[in-house]
């Protein structure tokens, strides 16, 4: 394992690549996002939009927080989108995170208009910037789902 | 019906050390606890009311009420909010206070974070968010980095700017021997410390200590009986801020909602605040705050605390006059308590005096919990002098 401070530093001098060792946890699932997760190992990018006032949610449910209706219809993204927001989280990760480079976390803002947490990943620390357009790529778990990140869409 | 004049708070206690070492978490509340009475003039044979949060072990308040013999109870009430909890839970004594469902009401917050792992309401896989953030891999501070390049790229928030907040909370830190980290910081010091999650520095962040404190609530017909000078409830507001179904704006926080309802109710307006404790858990924290309660434009918050208006005493919104969590104290990495209880040593003139508010009349306190980069709790309370 590499220290994450001294990655953090080497990163941070020598513009190295990110994001190209991340760990990929397997996220718990229930009925309601066992679908979501399933698609996500066919590289699939789904989202929940309401039947009755046609709103986006993410993270996905089966409610729709923007009008309180519970009728949602599963649908599939683009895939791409924008960078609304990230960090390079260079100390204090926690869990399977520990211990390893430093990596980006970040707000993906989809074509389709909402703002999802995940990772920009194979990318070089002077490219990261508010507005990069991004695509989507799934990170196989080994546990039957994949991890929606972005990597630059140029 | 208003809580304004309502309640009092007569009795307030923040344990002295940050590191503890030698004291189980029921204990350390029961100190506290203990420290906030006897400095009310009141014992635990008074107390009808009884508020805690998720750091208080057990099963909420049935364990901790059990722990220190509370046999008098008619209320209690387990709001769990984050590090902003305890500042609801002022506002929701003095609610309980005003409708007459008890008098004596006590707070407590305690925990030992450097003894072991804390007790932590994000880090739960069961929470439905949990798949969807914490499996990339999230952290407290990349929550606020999020925050802050956000607000950055919105607004022009420049690091030093954001340094700047440390810089005045580290000179009111000297004067406090409590203080974790007493030694004055520069700007350069907070830009010359490693970042922790871009655009934050290790300084941009608060401490992490072990400790505790405690609040005690009264009604005005039990503080008319005290010797000790109380003071009074004013205001309250609180309003979540969730993710929005996909919707979130890191450039604003629930203060935007959580602050007018208390102004509003206090009948104060900005120029009325002689002192403010705002919430620091990271620098960008109080200048997306300060902006919300309105103590300036939105996006201004960067130039606002750059003017040195934070500094006391004689800046023009003195805050955080203990270090704050940035400098003294955030134990069990929630610190509403602490931002209530320098907002009654300045209206009690009990400050260090070298950064005293002279004639501090109205204080505000204002507490988040969670994350500006997610969902947060927000409440803010304002506080007057006894007249």
């Amino acid at each position: 394992m590499t220290d994450a401070t001294n990655a953090g530093a080497a990163s941070a001098e020598g513009g190295a690549r990110i994001g190209s060792d991340l760990p990929a946890p397997a996220p718990a699932q229930n009925p309601e996002t066992a679908g979501f997760w399933k698609a996500t190992t066919e590289g699939r990018l789904l989202f929940t939009r309401c039947d009755s006032c046609s709103e986006p949610t993410w993270y996905p449910r089966e409610f729709c927080p923007h009008c309180g209706t519970l009728d949602v219809t599963w649908e599939e993204a683009a895939g791409t989108g924008t960078v609304y927001s990230f960090t390079i989280v260079r100390r204090g990760a926690l869990g399977p995170y520990a211990g390893g480079s430093p990596y980006v976390l970040a707000y993906v803002e989809l074509d389709e208009g909402v703002r999802m947490m995940t990772n920009i990943v194979e990318i070089d620390e002077a490219e990261l910037r508010i507005g990069l357009p991004v695509r989507a790529v799934f990170h196989d778990t080994g546990d039957g789902s994949a991890l929606p990140r972005f990597e630059p869409a140029a | 019906m208003s809580i304004r004049g309502q309640a009092m708070i007569a009795g307030a206690f923040e344990h002295p050390l940050r590191k503890i070492p030698d004291i189980s978490i029921p204990r350390l509340h029961a100190e506290v606890a203990a420290g906030a009475l006897a400095d009310a003039g009141l014992t635990f044979a008074d107390v009808d009311a009884y508020f805690c949060a998720g750091d208080a072990p057990g099963f909420g308040p049935l364990s901790m009420a059990d722990y220190m013999g509370l046999t008098n109870l008619r209320y209690v009430d387990s709001t769990d909010i984050g590090g902003s909890s305890y500042v609801a839970h002022i506002g929701h004594a003095a609610a309980a206070i005003a409708a007459g469902k008890c008098e004596v009401a006590l707070v407590t917050l305690g925990g030992l974070p450097l003894q072991g792992p804390a007790f932590s309401a994000v880090n739960n896989p069961a929470n439905p968010e949990y798949a969807f953030e914490n499996v990339f891999g999230t952290t407290t501070p990349a929550m606020y980095a999020l925050a802050a390049q956000r607000h950055m790229h919105e607004y022009g928030t420049t690091p030093e700017q954001l340094a700047e907040v440390k810089v005045a909370a580290s000179h009111h830190a000297q004067h406090n021997p409590n203080a974790l980290l007493q030694k004055v910081v520069t700007v350069e010091d907070v830009l010359n410390s490693p970042y922790i999650a871009d655009p934050l520095h290790r300084l941009d962040c608060c401490v992490i200590t072990d400790g505790g404190g405690a609040v005690v609530v009264v009604s005005p017909a039990v503080a008319k009986r005290l010797e000790r000078q109380s003071v009074t409830v004013l205001g309250h507001g609180e309003a979540p801020k969730t993710a929005a179904g996909g919707r979130i704006d890191l450039t604003h926080t629930g203060a935007v909602w959580s602050g007018p309802k208390a102004f509003a109710e206090a009948g104060v307006t900005h120029a009325d605040i002689d002192y403010a404790s705002i919430y620091d858990s990271f620098t960008i924290t109080v200048i997306e705050t300060i902006e919300d309660l309105g103590f300036c434009e939105k996006g201004q918050g960067g130039a606002f605390v750059a003017s040195g208006a934070l500094r006391a005493p004689d800046g023009g919104l003195p805050f955080n006059t203990d270090g704050g969590g940035l400098c003294n104290n955030h134990p069990v990495n929630r610190g509403g308590m602490t931002k209530v209880l320098e907002a009654v040593r300045q209206l009690r003139g009990e400050a260090h005096p070298a950064v005293q508010v002279p004639d501090a009349d109205i204080a505000l306190a204002h507490g988040t919990g969670g994350s500006l980069g997610t969902r947060m709790g927000s409440a803010t309370l304002i506080l007057g002098r006894e007249a």
